[in-house]
């Protein structure tokens, strides 16, 4: 069982509700957690232990000075400015580069050779006997966040119960965490903006071919407009959690209400149970 | 010298483009024989990456001096690595204006 | 005439709601344009009715011609985004995943393989009781770019005719969108929040619009939730000269008017009283008439 966390907003407690799930299903059985948030990945905040690092790299153009000849061929077909020929050099900006291998195929010379540059890694842990955690973690000032999340995802490829922690948004990175997996809990908060970016999510889901159902979070009992949404677009509400202090003295510092308000573990359980059901809906 | 302006059309009478990588046209000037030649800017629809590649687009065309409103770093790294000098033009003038103003010692390097 | 663009760095400051009430508070004739393309939620604080919609063309995608198509399968090869899959016994594009480099069109030895404009969403114009609204919509996968930010402040630009100010919602981070919003503004608002993340990414997006020529003012949101970082942002902009022309208390109306469909500055609350303080400031330090 594959099952994504997602959401069109940030901010609406996606990855608590990740962690909550993941917790809470480890009480029984073996899980793996995948942080794809990796421009802001923060699942290890909630489950610290001593992680393995392993570098993500991606291929970025090298020229070798004595067989180019400055012809621009290169600069010309990259689409994405990574790269400007210059009267007697050639200027390369590894940062825009999408590691398309485009100009190694265009030089005439055979002068461009790639070369591997970190972007990244992914680091792992064993929180609890039966939880592993995959972070992975883009460095600042670099793009290419699905490079990233496809290397998390092989990491726990093989598993039979992976959970995995999306970005907010609709952009590429979401569709990445996506791909391949059998169902999707969409996490929204009952303000209108919370519903709009809902709306988005529950259309990238769709258009993937991927089931979703929605949690509702820090509801305060006004969620009409959003549990209608869901009616009309055939997306069963799995669960609501209030807006309460006592789950915020929980959660504000970081913690699992799975783990520390008692009657949640079960709910998680719950929550994960009617996800695995869209899949078989489904299928 | 062959110096490049930032336009939002052809010519020296077209107004000053702020922007560098998604100027509508590139006029160059020569300031030996006064000539000047406009080229429309394929990147102006381009979706990223923009400043770099019109950085090539100018080497391309032996400008040594680019005036414009304003250049972003990745531009900004490829104008310099090019030898190109750059002055920051702001008014609402023409080309001509803004080529007056930069041989008269008026405007400001911006990199 | 004043062009200012609220912006913030991190995500999640509350720069929209701020936007929102400048909008509401500011009575000389304005248009507004909401930049914040992944998540333009400026449309929802303000009943409005919609002008025009155009679709927006992203990066290029591949398109193979089935006719040409002598099934060798080097572009699936050659793409190193998967984005050639087989369907229906041929060869197709997945424009979700394609990413529009040109590798596939090049190696084809058919020339069965174009690139070919793509819509990556639609830009609109509305009109709202505060005045008019440039603004966008991006399809699944399309990620905001500055070439949108652009063409949204393109048709903001072109509703401006009588108007004293331009009111821009920023997009988050410091890249290409960011640097494409602010170009061409006077004045930029950074909607800063006491979290440490967002005080490392102030100083970033500050080094940003240090390269235009343009004023900076900050705002900090929900200041009073936590006293040492206020302190912190506070020293950072003393020390920057940056002038801090506004402290919005943490107010639970502030939500209360998000879900009512409502800038915060309809109600009588603390965070209202705060940021028309803000906007007086603001009208002073741009001589605003």
């Amino acid at each position: 069982m594959k099952l994504v966390v997602a959401s069109g907003k940030g901010g609406t407690g996606k990855s608590t509700v990740a962690a909550n799930v993941a917790y809470s299903l480890s009480r029984a059985r073996d899980v793996v957690l995948v942080d794809c948030d990796v421009e802001e990945p923060n699942l290890h905040l909630f489950f610290p232990a001593p992680a393995t690092e392993v570098p993500v790299t991606t291929p970025v153009p090298e020229i070798d000075a004595d067989r180019c000849t400055f012809c621009g061929e290169c600069g010309r077909f990259c689409r994405y400015g990574a790269l400007a020929v210059l009267k007697d050099r050639v200027l390369v900006f590894p940062e825009l580069c999408h590691s398309c291998g485009g100009c190694t195929l265009v030089c005439p010379q055979g002068a461009i050779r790639e070369t591997p540059r970190t972007i990244g890694s992914v680091r792992c842990s064993r929180p609890l006997p039966t939880l592993t955690l995959i972070s992975g973690v883009l460095n600042e000032g670099e793009v290419q966040a699905p490079a990233v999340i496809r290397k998390a995802k092989l990491l726990a490829e093989g598993h039979p119960l992976v959970l995995y922690d999306a970005s907010p948004g609709i952009a590429c990175p979401v569709i990445e965490t996506l791909e391949g997996c059998d169902a999707c809990i969409l996490v929204t908060e009952s303000t209108p903006f919370g519903l709009h970016d809902l709306r988005l999510a529950a259309e990238v889901a769709e258009k993937l071919g991927i089931s979703a159902g929605v949690v509702i979070n820090r509801s305060d009992g006004r969620d009409d407009p959003i549990v209608a949404f869901c009616r009309d677009h055939d997306l069963p509400v799995l669960m609501t959690i209030p807006f309460d202090r006592q789950i915020a003295a929980v959660q504000n510092p970081g913690g699992l209400i799975g783990r520390e308000l008692p009657g949640w573990e079960e709910r998680f359980v719950e929550l994960f149970r009617k996800a695995s059901a869209l899949q078989e809906v489904r299928s | 010298m062959i110096i490049c302006i930032t336009a939002r059309g052809a010519g020296m009478d077209a107004p000053v483009e702020q922007r560098f990588g998604r100027a509508p046209y590139f006029v160059f000037v020569d300031t030996e024989t006064g000539d000047s030649n406009a080229v429309a800017n394929s990147l102006v629809d381009a979706a990223g990456g923009v400043g770099p590649r019109a950085a090539q687009v100018l080497v391309d065309h032996r400008a040594t001096v680019l005036i414009t409103g304003q250049v972003g770093g990745n531009a900004a790294r490829a104008l310099q690595a090019g030898g190109i000098r750059v002055y920051a033009y702001r008014g609402d003038g023409r080309v001509a204006d803004a080529l007056e103003q930069y041989t008269a010692g008026k405007l400001a390097p911006l990199l | 005439m004043i062009r200012l663009a609220v912006i913030s760095g991190k995500g999640g400051t509350g720069k929209t709601m701020v936007t929102a009430a400048l909008a509401d508070i500011n009575r000389l004739p304005q248009v507004l344009a909401d930049c914040d393309v992944d998540a333009s939620n400026l449309e929802l604080l303000f009943p409005h009715r919609r002008i025009s919609t155009e679709a927006f063309m992203g990066l290029e995608v591949a398109r193979i011609d089935p006719a040409r198509c002598q099934d060798c399968g080097i572009c699936a090869d050659r793409c190193r985004f998967g984005a050639i899959v087989r369907r229906d016994d041929a060869w197709q594009v997945d424009a979700l995943h394609c990413e529009g480099c040109g590798v596939c069109e090049y190696v084809c030895p058919m020339g069965a393989i174009r690139m070919e404009p793509h819509i990556c969403g639609e830009i609109c114009t509305s009109a709202t009781e505060r005045g008019y609204l440039a603004h966008a919509r991006l399809a699944p996968g399309s990620g905001n770019s500055g070439l949108l930010v652009h063409e949204v402040k393109k048709r903001a630009v072109g509703l401006l005719d009588g108007c004293e100010v331009m009111l821009v919602d920023g997009p988050p981070g410091i890249g290409c969108p960011l640097i494409s919003t602010i170009s061409g503004m006077n004045a930029v608002l950074i909607v800063t929040e006491p979290s440490v993340s967002a005080l490392h990414d102030l100083g970033r997006l500050v080094t940003v619009c240090r390269r235009f020529n343009l004023r900076i003012f900050v705002a900090i949101n929900r200041f009073d939730l936590e006293e040492g970082i206020c302190g912190e942002i506070e020293a950072y902009c003393e020390e920057e000269s940056l002038p801090v022309v506004g402290r919005i208390p943490f107010d639970l109306q502030v939500v209360e008017a998000v879900r009512n469909n409502r800038p915060v500055t309809r109600t009588q609350s603390p965070a209202s009283k705060a940021i028309h303080a803000l906007w007086d400031n603001l009208s002073e330090e741009l001589e605003m008439p």
